[in-house]
């Protein structure tokens, strides 16, 4: 990557349908991939509705998004951090989340997971790292 | 009077379900829609809440609402899940309807 | 800007994309491409046909980066760069091959 690359990292935290939140990030998600920069999603609080598995939006006639985070990987979008503590308050673990995953360029196009689930001190870290935080 | 209490917002993100469960009679309903019905699911830091107003008031949940956010098999049991019509039926059955917005 | 196809009127927008992706049918992509200028041979079906699926499954058009390299991926690397995309489709891949296929403009396309 070159030295103009900055870290970019989504902060999610709204559940989807309810608010327009979710899907708005996710928008400015795929746009902004166009710009080939270091992207990171979050996944904290509500923001964890947003990627859960069975999504089945036909009885309230609002297009399901969710089969759009299966294309992230696609877009070289490949880390997406889950904060524990949110997926335990509401009674949920990784099973119930999409199975989102990339292929490793540098590893023989592997297939492997983009989600990894982190404890809220690991992602405060990570936050600390990035360039520009976008909080949706 | 009878009540039909609705609330339509996560209970992780706002006070009004739990308003509702405080505030409510036995014998009445709450519906829960929209992002309401993450309230209506098994496990979470208020289900415990949820199952013990279970025990005097009917609690619902909207279908599609359930659907559209994935979270059909999590639903509490003894939780009823209804229909725009069951809404609606709901709506008419008690005096009136009171939206916990 | 309504297109007429077989007696049928179908809604396009401004731009000539599809108002409803469900009117999409052979026939509608075969009038939408003549109003581009383009005439429908195998490769130009065979890009068509990918975004389709690929929209089926993701619920976006692609982007033309992400065309590009999925395109090469599923239909070999002879196909999978912007200069035989450009050739099928030169005034954009992204943009043209979703009009005719019936897609929405691809997010981030301008």
């Amino acid at each position: 990557m070159s030295d103009t690359t900055k870290k970019f990292l989504y902060l999610n935290r709204k559940a989807p349908y309810g608010t327009i939140y979710a899907l708005e990030s996710l928008e400015v998600v795929l746009i902004g991939a166009a710009f080939e920069q270091d992207v990171a999603l979050a996944f904290v609080d509500d923001g964890v509705y947003q990627i859960t598995k069975g999504q089945d939006t036909a009885g309230i006639g609002v297009k399901n998004f969710s089969p759009t985070y299966s294309a992230l990987g696609d877009y070289d979008v490949n880390k997406i951090y889950v904060e524990k503590e949110s997926l335990e308050a509401r009674g949920l673990t990784v099973d119930d989340l999409l199975d989102l995953k990339y292929e490793d360029e540098d590893d023989d196009w592997a297939e492997k997971d983009s989600i990894r689930v982190v404890t809220a001190q690991e992602l405060a870290d990570i936050m600390d790292e990035q360039d520009v935080i976008l909080s949706f | 009077m009878t009540i039909l209490h609705t609330v339509n917002k996560s209970p992780f993100e706002d006070s009004s379900l739990e308003s509702c469960l405080r505030c409510s009679k036995a014998g009445s309903t709450i519906l829960l829609i929209e992002d309401g019905i993450y309230g209506a699911t098994e496990g979470t830091i208020i289900s415990d809440k949820v199952k013990a107003a279970m025990a005097d008031r009917t609690v619902c949940a909207l279908q599609p609402d359930v659907e559209a956010r994935g979270m059909k098999d999590k639903i509490i049991e003894g939780i009823k899940l209804v229909d725009y019509a069951g809404f609606v039926d709901l709506a008419t059955e008690n005096d009136t309807v009171e939206s916990w917005l | 800007m309504p297109i007429e196809v077989n007696g049928k009127t179908i809604e396009t927008d401004e731009e000539g994309y599809l108002v409803n992706l469900s009117d999409w049918n052979e026939d509608v992509a075969l009038k939408l491409a003549e109003s581009e200028g383009l005439e429908m041979d195998e490769n130009r079906w065979e890009v068509v046909n990918f975004l389709r699926e690929y929209y089926n499954e993701y619920q976006i058009a692609p982007a033309v980066r992400v065309l590009t390299k999925a395109i090469g991926k599923k239909l070999g690397k002879e196909k999978g760069n912007s200069k035989y995309l450009y050739e099928l489709f030169p005034y954009g891949p992204a943009k043209q091959a979703c009009k005719i296929a019936g897609l929405p403009k691809p997010t981030g396309c301008v």
